[in-house]
């Protein structure tokens, strides 16, 4: 300790610490976004750390889309549980009932695009100013543009143009009368650094990120999981494999990857020698080279 | 899409290796033709941070564009209108890891019209790489980027002399550069700086040292950025807590507990120290110190604990702890060097939002000073309009006392930002010089900023 030198793991975890405790003193109303994935669990356990021994001064909040994967729900639930947490869930199906957006057309529709919709909706009913969000520049071109404090107008867009720039550790979070802010505090982790981090803690995860028997059909090179909301087209089969999931989203859009990594060592392993990135499983962000930034300015996570 | 578990990994993710690596953050400045992209793509490419899946579309799209060859600046031009202008705008964040440590590169373009840019990411790093194109020589831009790296105070330059192939790895002219750059930077303040010849195309001295450099005995770019020795970075001597927030449970298994959460700016804290809040002055002793994992004996930066005390004072967001014989200025008339981000002039006499540390207050601008020609460093007193990308001194009074050091001192309790009060921009970075009363007339802590 005389040396007062700290491990990179441990200064991502003060940094994340630093700007978990700017929202709770900058904003009004802010709210976690938790989907049960594997960077929200670390940016929740980073929040229970930040404000112990006091409770989460925020309620976790879920836009479910009704193709989320069963495990990811149940751990969701269970997690709040365990922390004391209130929890807030909306579903993307209310939002097409009551005329707010409409379900895509296709083979694999995708709920995806239909969760910024539910989301706003959401940030709006419960006036929420500030939501946390478990994203980490590493993952996508357009996120590594991203500020930990990202102003959003009051129609809940981005304008990557005119970003306010990030000095130091000046958070500035001023906004007018109906803006909010997303706020990033695991700007910049890595993926290796997330793994890192739930090893150390001993964090719980959900079944699906380790290996297991799944029936999936290979469309485009995505290993999507048998489900009812996929239609199989001429000459698709389902056909079992040895698989696990290297992020969670919806089980529409999010493909498997074939892995025997059982324990979390063996997954940290496979993550040194991946030669993919993890968003390489997204069909959601092979849409277009603008996917992300384009849903990312109409308000998405 | 098949996984490659049998592949065995690189030593550098072991469990031992990686929980006891270090970070460097480091900021590259540079226009398109230095090769600046080039380096950057050679430094993720040779750790393993491009993925292939990114490479393939990297080809794919220069392919689309019609393109020869690759072109790694698309890698780090994240925006459509980045990559439509094939410029870079805005400051882009790239992460790699060897075996010793992890690196955060914040990637700035280095026009004299996104200095701003180059401000923001030079505010956060511990080094900068400077390039400079050996068959040119130091030029305008490189005394520029040196500038801003001094202004911000970033410990640690390299000055990296590329294109050494296209000077025959020439030993004469690598060292005519050296003597050129080290005359400039006698101007400046930058307490370490080192050189390095380098062909960033062909990987000369970028990670290995090159056969085609035998006169050259220092270490390969790579090594320099995982030995640069950091640990001295931090300030550990004045002791400065800003509190963000208080902490109450409100239950009754703590119901007394009272935390005062924030960040060391400085200094070491440790129960059973005297400390003093400020701006009230009260005094009070330190009873624990709650970090991250549990109770600690001692906090220094850049540590985020929650500090609870010995006895109820009135303490709360925006005031800082120090120790009673070290304390920062109380003041609210402050000195400071000023870098403008708005297109909208710095309106002197206007009135502005001041955010310093974890206090927010209304300041206005009294005087503008001078403003910096950045290229040649001169002050010019006769044009004093502060516009984007300028950078200037000022004097500021805020509504409310500010606890202050010197930014040469403290990067965190020397620097603030200023807000346009309707549109919440973030329109200027200031970085203090001296305070009116405490420090004034000690001249050193002029040429302290920048070289200035």
């Amino acid at each position: 300790m005389s040396s007062y030198n700290l491990t990179h793991l441990s200064q991502l975890e003060h940094e994340a610490i630093f700007v978990l405790r700017e929202v709770a003193a900058q904003f009004e109303r802010p709210a976690l976004l938790f989907s049960g994935g594997k960077d929200s669990i670390v940016m929740a356990r980073l929040a229970q750390k930040a404000f112990a021994p006091a409770k989460l001064p925020f309620p976790l909040v879920h836009v479910d889309t009704g193709h989320n994967f069963p495990e990811a729900i149940e751990y969701r639930d269970w997690f709040a549980e365990d922390v004391g947490a209130r929890l807030v869930v909306r579903y993307v199906a209310d939002s097409i009932k009551a005329g707010r957006c409409q379900e895509e057309k296709g083979p694999n529709p995708s709920r995806n695009g239909l969760q910024t919709v539910t989301l706003l909706d959401t940030i709006e009913e419960f006036k929420y100013d500030a939501c946390l969000g478990g994203a980490r520049r590493d993952e996508e071109k357009a996120r590594a543009k991203e500020r930990f404090f990202s102003h959003r107008d009051e129609f809940g867009q981005w304008d990557p143009k005119n970003q306010r720039p990030e000095l130091w550790n000046l958070f500035n979070g001023r906004k007018n009368q109906g803006e909010h802010f997303r706020v990033f505090p695991l700007s910049n982790w890595t993926e290796m650094d997330v793994w890192q981090y739930i090893a150390r803690e001993k964090l719980k995860i959900p079944s699906i990120y380790f290996s297991h028997q799944r029936r999936v059909v290979n469309r485009n090179g995505v290993l999507l999981a048998e489900s009812p909301y996929i239609t199989l087209l001429d000459g698709e089969h389902y056909e079992e494999r040895t698989v696990r999931y290297r992020t969670v989203g919806d089980s529409t859009c999010t493909g498997a990857v074939e892995s025997p990594a059982s324990t979390l060592a063996e997954i940290i392993q496979e993550v040194a020698s991946a030669r993919q990135t993890e968003r390489g499983t997204r069909a959601d962000d092979k849409r277009s080279e603008s996917a992300m930034e384009d849903r990312k300015k109409a308000g998405y996570f | 899409m098949s996984a490659t578990p049998t592949t065995a990994a690189a030593p550098v993710h072991t469990d031992e290796h990686y929980l006891a690596m270090d970070l460097l953050r480091f900021t590259t400045a540079g226009s398109v033709d230095d090769g600046k992209s080039t380096l950057i793509g050679r430094l993720l490419y040779d750790s393993k941070a491009i993925f292939e899946d990114t490479l393939e579309n990297l080809e794919r799209v220069t392919e689309q564009r019609g393109e020869e060859t690759l072109n790694l600046a698309l890698l780090t031009d994240g925006l459509r209108a980045e990559r439509e202008q094939g410029i870079t705008i805005d400051v882009a964040y790239r992460y790699f890891a060897t075996p010793k440590r992890k690196f955060i590169i914040a990637d700035t373009p280095g026009h004299i019209q996104y200095t701003r840019n180059m401000v923001t990411g030079a505010s956060t790093a511990n080094l900068a790489i400077i390039l400079i194109d050996a068959r040119k020589g130091v030029i305008e831009q490189t005394c520029r980027h040196s500038f801003i790296a001094s202004l911000l105070g970033i410990p640690h330059v390299v000055v990296a002399v590329n294109k050494m192939d296209l000077v025959d790895f020439s030993e004469a002219r690598f060292n005519e550069i050296v003597a050129q750059y080290s005359e400039f930077a006698s101007r400046l303040n930058i307490a370490d700086i080192k050189f390095i010849p380098i062909s960033a195309l062909h990987g000369d001295n970028v990670v290995e040292n090159s056969t085609r450099t035998p006169w050259y005995h220092g270490g390969s770019l790579l090594y320099t950025l995982e030995t640069v020795y950091i640990g001295s970075d931090h300030n550990h001597i004045d002791p400065r807590f800003s509190i963000q927030t208080v902490i109450r449970p409100n239950n009754d298994a703590h119901h007394d507990f009272r935390g005062f959460a924030g960040r060391v700016a400085g200094g070491v804290f440790k129960p059973g120290d005297e400390i003093v809040s400020l701006p009230s002055g009260l005094p009070a002793v330190i009873k624990s110190i709650h970090g991250p994992e549990g109770e600690l004996a001692e906090a220094f930066a850049p540590m985020s604990v929650a500090i609870t005390l010995d006895r109820e004072i009135d303490s709360s967001r925006g005031d800082l702890f120090a120790k009673p014989n070290n304390q920062p200025a109380v003041t609210q008339d402050i000195e400071a060097m000023i870098c403008w981000f708005a297109p909208a002039k710095l309106n002197p006499g206007g009135k502005y939002i001041l955010r310093h540390a974890t206090r927010e207050t209304k300041c206005a601008v009294k005087a503008v000073r001078y403003k910096v020609n950045i290229n040649t460093l001169h002050k010019n007193t006769e044009d004093l309009s502060i516009g984007m990308n300028d950078i200037g001194r000022i004097h500021v009074r805020t509504a409310v006392p500010l606890m202050i050091d010197s930014y040469k001192r403290n990067r965190t309790t020397g620097s603030f930002i200023l807000i346009e009060e309707f549109s919440n921009a973030t329109v200027g970075a200031g970085m203090i010089m001296w305070t009116e009363g405490s420090e004034r007339g000690q001249t050193e802590q002029f040429a302290d900023m920048g070289g200035l």
